[in-house]
């Protein structure tokens, strides 16, 4: 279960982004959040993969009241979620192989002898061929550095997965591409799912359930 | 009385080609024989995956492209100019903003951050057309007016104007010059759905009604069934396809299989990925590049090259 409850967000205490937001997601539920841009839904997408701390509300998430975000929240509840967002070249160190991109959750996380073998097994996942993990970021599409992305989203084998507009940089087949990936993690897994977007159609088709961001915020 | 003849196409590209030198002698080919023409009022969306070249023809046209570049063939503007031939004098003092106007991907980016819109339009107006104080500032609020940026956003930096007046900014610079060609390189990346329409519905506009020429190139094929009369269709550095919007998108659809397979990946449609991946630009194969991916693909199709003829490049079509 994730519940997010009353949650107001932002980056001015003065003008909060996120204002009095209610979401629940239950186990291997795919839900679509639409928006448009600039309403906050990237932001709420940080908070629900503990990565911004709320000025008010509570995330619980299966059953645990999240207290700490980004650095602060337990490993336990961090490696419980994986994100994927917008824009993979910000979201990518441009000094590290896809090979070590993919596999610094298992490094950061004290899995550095189970790696090797891992990464190869995400990257025929995502579609990624072997000699693109020996390249850097600057020598791939944004189209494969986010296909390295995703295998570093699911690296961990989260529970949840937070998709924040994740293909919005992309042709129409590696879309599909991607999302069929997610879809057959969560197939196998049972993970949730919370996609952020703005194409009603693609999201319409990718999650089980759609909602509109007038209808979470309730202020 | 002689028939009025058609005018001259506002750019007509022919064989264009780049390839990139690489260290130890390789080369990368990122555009290959591209040969298209664009008449007045004419809207040509080039579509494509992500690293399939279509960014390198747009920077070949600007002549912006990196010192490594090669280039062959020719683009002609209706004066006869060559764009690819030009030096970097004509091309910054006749070119860019004046002949071919460019929308840029990201406007936010392209945008001087530290100046206001209406300073940067002053600045983009003076340069272009010479208009100095008093009447530079009423010729840049017009310059506003024609892209429908508000008047009342024109002293705000770009950081305080959301994703869409950031865009109508970007495009009020590009049509200060009159360029009869405007270039818009990914002009809705990022943008949600009904942002795209309308800067799609905008820039047609500027197009049709003034005759001017758009080369819109973009992976978003909602906006380029939105906004095109032709779809060029680019798979590793070749157009693989080029044909009428209405044909295309309606009935009787592409007619190459990879074109088919990307429109058959939209969500409205089948949302089925085309299987594979395209192919490096520096190691193309000797027949067919969408060969490795393709159903129908026989022997020929990997010994044989298919030249582009009446508007596809297919053995099979």
């Amino acid at each position: 279960m994730l519940e997010l409850k009353d949650i107001t967000a932002g980056y001015d205490r003065r003008a909060p982004v996120v204002r009095g937001a209610h979401l629940t997601l239950r186990p291997g539920e795919s839900l679509g959040l639409l928006g448009p841009s600039g309403c906050g839904k990237s932001t709420l997408a940080r908070v629900v993969a503990l990565l911004h701390r709320p000025e008010r509300g509570t995330v619980t998430l299966d059953g645990h009241a999240v207290t700490g975000f980004s650095h602060r929240a337990p490993r336990s509840l961090r490696t419980a979620v994986g994100v994927v967002f917008q824009q993979p070249r910000l979201a990518a160190d441009p000094r590290l192989r896809l090979r070590d991109l993919v596999a610094e959750p298992l490094r950061a996380t004290g899995r550095r002898t189970e790696a090797a073998a891992r990464v190869g097994e995400l990257a025929e996942r995502v579609g990624l061929g072997a000699d693109l993990l020996s390249r850097r970021p600057h020598e791939v599409s944004d189209g494969q550095l986010q296909r390295a992305c995703l295998a570093r989203a699911l690296a961990l084998r989260p529970r949840w997965l937070v998709c924040d507009e994740m293909t919005a940089m992309l042709d129409a087949s590696t879309t599909a591409a991607l999302v069929a990936v997610v879809e057959d993690y969560r197939d196998r897994t049972g993970a949730g799912l919370l996609a952020v977007g703005h194409d009603p159609v693609l999201l319409g088709r990718w999650c089980g359930r759609t909602t509109h961001w007038n209808e979470i915020v309730k202020d | 009385m002689t028939p009025p003849a058609t005018p001259p196409p506002v750019l007509s590209v022919e064989e264009l080609s780049v390839r990139f030198r690489m260290p130890a002698g390789r080369y990368v080919e990122a555009v290959t024989g591209a040969t298209f023409a664009l008449a007045p009022g004419e809207s040509l969306a080039l579509v494509g995956e992500s690293g399939c070249g279509k960014s390198v023809l747009a920077s070949a046209l600007l002549g912006l492209l990196p010192g490594n570049a090669e280039t062959a063939g020719s683009a002609r503007l209706a004066d006869g100019l060559d764009l690819l031939a030009a030096d970097e004098r004509t091309l910054a003092r006749t070119v860019r903003g004046r002949r071919v106007g460019l929308v840029p991907q990201s406007p936010a980016a392209h945008l001087t951050p530290v100046r206001t819109i209406r300073s940067q339009l002053e600045e983009t107006v003076r340069e272009l057309t010479g208009t100095r104080p008093p009447a530079l500032r009423a010729a840049a609020e017009a310059a506003a007016e024609r892209a429908a940026f508000p008047a009342s956003h024109l002293d705000r930096h770009p950081h305080e104007l959301s994703g869409g007046l950031a865009q109508r900014a970007a495009t009020a610079l590009a049509l200060v010059g009159d360029a009869p060609l405007l270039l818009a390189d990914e002009p809705t990346t990022g943008l949600d759905r009904d942002l795209v329409l309308r800067t799609v519905d905008e820039l047609r506009a500027h197009t049709r009604a003034d005759g001017r020429a758009l080369l819109m190139i973009t992976h978003d094929l909602a906006a380029a069934e939105r906004i095109a009369d032709t779809v060029a269709v680019m798979y590793a550095g070749r157009i693989v396809e080029i044909t009428p919007a209405a044909a295309f998108f309606g009935s009787p659809g592409p007619r190459h299989p990879y074109a088919r397979g990307l429109l058959d990946a939209l969500p409205e449609r089948a949302f089925a990925p085309v299987p594979g991946a395209p192919p490096e630009l520096g190691a193309l194969p000797p027949g067919c590049a969408f060969a490795a991916r393709c159903a129908a693909a026989d022997q020929l199709c990997r010994t044989r090259r298919p030249a582009l003829t009446g508007g596809v490049a297919c053995h099979h079509a």
